[in-house]
């Protein structure tokens, strides 16, 4: 059940970001600021959830099988793979360690 | 139809296409929901209603990293803040009112802004947008139940290493935003920030301190690349 309402929740707060850009005056978030953070405000979380998702467990740091993935999706990524492969890339490499271990 | 003239069915067939390559996401999108612990129906619910890849993501993300709900939906949200300044470029091409601007806010997403943007007058922009939008959208959630339902007779999702493909998604959505001034910086300051903090805080506070964190110091970075080029300008 708490599932369902974050999921309605998010739904409806990204819905209003999306409608909010399309209703306010354009001199509203037209400063250089909301421009710059609007740009770095993506990298910025992103960075932050790779990081959790491959490098923690629960609250500890921990260095596995996730990070070999991890640099799996990278040579992907300088490859200029698509991103159904460098997904696909990460899973394998991280199982396929997994299966050895 | 003698409105499609060949530009226009330039722009349909374009937009055609990127809803295809978006499809791929959906597909990934979906096996990793499910593999999170999302059913099929909350799967789907999420890219009918969110419609937006990285906060779609990133709300998953934070469930199967046992983040909890209120983590999910400030990552989900957070994330989303950039199609408001999407919605911000997009409003004087598009001038739309009323229901058909409730519509098109559902639609402005990374896709249906970047090709409406890249045209070069305002009804070959209200083209792409529209034709881009409704592209993405019926593929990314065509693709979305597709995933969802293959992925669900996985008993455990690490077997298949599907919890490291969580990561690689984030990366992959970072990936082409690295070329921005500043953005290496933030990158490296974002997941320094995270990591050091998550022992001490858990999931969620973590992303949006270290967005906090890195913003600002991107903003520092940034500012004196900016200036001159603004100067020019002016």
């Amino acid at each position: 059940m708490t599932l369902w309402i974050g999921l309605l929740g998010a739904s409806l707060g990204c819905y209003l970001l999306k409608l909010a850009g399309l209703s306010l005056p354009q001199r509203v978030l037209d400063a250089p600021f909301a421009r710059r953070a609007g740009v770095l405000l993506p990298v910025a979380l992103l960075a932050a959830l790779v990081a959790i998702q491959t490098f923690t467990n629960g609250q500890r740091l921990t260095v596995d099988a996730r990070a070999a993935g991890l640099a799996a999706a990278v040579v992907a990524l300088a490859l200029r793979a698509p991103f159904l492969v460098v997904v696909i890339t990460a899973a394998a490499v991280t199982a396929g360690l997994r299966a050895l271990a | 139809m003698a409105r499609l003239t060949p530009d226009r069915r330039r722009i349909i067939r374009d937009a055609v296409g990127v809803g295809l390559a978006v499809g791929a996401y959906g597909l990934s999108f979906g096996a990793l929901a499910t593999a999170a612990g999302l059913s099929v129906l909350q799967a789907c619910a999420l890219s009918l209603l969110l419609f937006s890849g990285g906060s779609q993501f990133a709300y998953v993300g934070a469930i199967a990293s046992g983040g909890g709900p209120i983590a999910a939906v400030v990552s989900a949200v957070l994330l989303g803040s950039r199609n408001s300044l999407y919605g911000l470029r997009l409003a004087p091409l598009l001038r739309v009112r009323g229901a058909r601007r409730l519509a098109a806010a559902q639609l402005t997403i990374d896709e249906s802004a970047a090709m409406a943007v890249a045209q070069d007058t305002p009804p070959r922009s209200r083209l792409a947008f529209w034709a881009t939008g409704t592209s993405v959208f019926v593929f990314w959630n065509l693709a979305t139940l597709a995933g969802a339902v293959g992925a669900q007779s996985i008993s455990d999702p690490k077997v298949l290493g599907l919890d490291a493909a969580v990561g690689a998604a984030f990366l992959a959505l970072v990936a082409p935003r690295l070329r921005e001034a500043g953005a290496p910086t933030v990158f490296v300051v974002g997941a320094l920030v995270a990591l050091g903090l998550s022992p001490v805080l858990g999931y969620g506070l973590p992303v949006l301190l270290a967005a906090v964190a890195a913003v600002t110091v991107g903003w520092r970075v940034g500012r004196d690349v900016r200036e001159p080029e603004l100067e020019e300008a002016r």
